[in-house]
């Protein structure tokens, strides 16, 4: 299975939106085996969108396992995904394979529900809060065609949001 | 050969000071690296990482015109750029409390003693005149790891009557 290489910034095929899944066939399987691969490869990555090797459909894997302490639903793959519920703000530090030596400070929701297609065209729901929710949010809007960079918040002042209260 | 200079130019604020200075650094043939420029009390500070294809002296030359045009004083050292080696912190703290003399001292000391490394630090005094707040935040790693900070930033909330917040920050790489 080869590693199938990552679109970085400023490629301008990352800014496009992806279709949804039609067909869940063995094709799609195998592709999704390359990506997830692909995923592993990368340093630390927990997550990976289709667009981001330059396949524009909606297919993100995410799998937050690695990281100590946190609850989560192992290995996902999320097909035609779509983000239903949001609830709660958190400030988080993010980076993209598709960014390379770049983070930045990005709001996300803290709970959210999902559902989704697994590889076997099986739609699935999932309620998930905190890293993991962060990394699907994350995964989806590569969908979309937004990367980290357009939701960056002002590593500046998140405690105080303003300096004299009148 | 094209070398690396550290630009340090720090004046009053006033408008027009970083267009100003961009647009001399281009006019002169130059490219920027990595900046940081902010205003810190009145004045407005400008560090920025300059690549220019000749000696120090002409670079010196070329900026001195649109430092002294705009009130800046200027110095320039030569260094090395280790540009796309981003460190990545792990930890993020929070400390505030009524201003007084020692605070970033007795803080930064007791974070070296337990392995932390800052490579972020960025302070503000506010509140009033007569009641001044510090407000410090700190990125960093944290070698000897998390448990080891927080406690001496515990130690440190009691002794010195600030309040510190400490987080950890696993970056999320999607
Ligand atoms: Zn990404």
């Amino acid at each position: 299975m080869p590693l199938l290489p990552i679109l970085q910034y400023p490629d301008e095929r990352l800014k496009q939106v992806s279709q949804p899944v039609e067909h869940f066939d063995d094709e799609l399987r195998a592709f999704i085996a390359d990506l997830e691969q692909t995923m592993r490869a990368g340093p630390g990555g927990v997550g990976i969108a289709a667009p981001q090797v330059g396949r524009f459909q909606r297919i993100a894997i995410v799998d937050v396992s690695s990281k100590p302490n946190i609850e989560h639903h192992g290995r996902l793959i999320l097909i035609n995904p779509e983000i239903t519920e949001w609830d709660g703000m958190k400030i988080g530090r993010e980076g993209c394979m598709s960014v390379p030596d770049y983070t930045g400070n990005v709001i996300r929701a803290e709970k959210i529900r999902i559902t989704a297609r697994d590889e076997f065209g099986t739609s699935q729901s999932y309620d998930m809060h905190g890293y993991e929710a962060r990394a699907v949010q994350h995964e989806v809007d590569h969908l979309d065609g937004l990367l980290f960079l357009d939701r960056l918040v002002s590593r500046r002042n998140d405690l105080f949001q303003r300096k004299v209260y009148k | 050969m094209s070398k690396w200079y550290m630009l340090t130019l720090v004046g009053k604020d006033r408008p027009g000071i970083v267009s100003h200075v961009a647009g001399a650094l281009y006019e002169g043939g130059c490219n920027l690296g990595e900046a940081s420029m902010m205003r810190l009390g009145g004045n407005f500070t400008i560090m920025l990482m300059v690549k220019f294809d000749g000696k120090q002296k002409q670079l010196e030359e070329l900026v001195s015109t649109v430092a002294d045009s705009m009130a800046l004083k200027l110095h320039v050292d030569a260094i090395d750029a280790e540009l796309h080696h981003h460190v990545i912190p792990d930890i993020r703290i929070s400390v505030y409390g009524a201003d007084r003399a020692g605070i970033v001292a007795k803080v930064t000391q007791a974070l070296e003693e337990v392995g932390f490394n800052i490579l972020d630090l960025e302070s503000d005094v506010a509140g009033t005149e007569d009641k001044p707040i510090y407000i410090m935040h700190i990125e960093g790693t944290a070698s000897e790891g998390f448990d080891a900070v927080k406690a001496i930033l515990d130690i440190m909330s009691k002794e010195e009557g600030v309040d510190t917040k400490i987080s950890r920050f696993d970056t999320l790489i999607g």
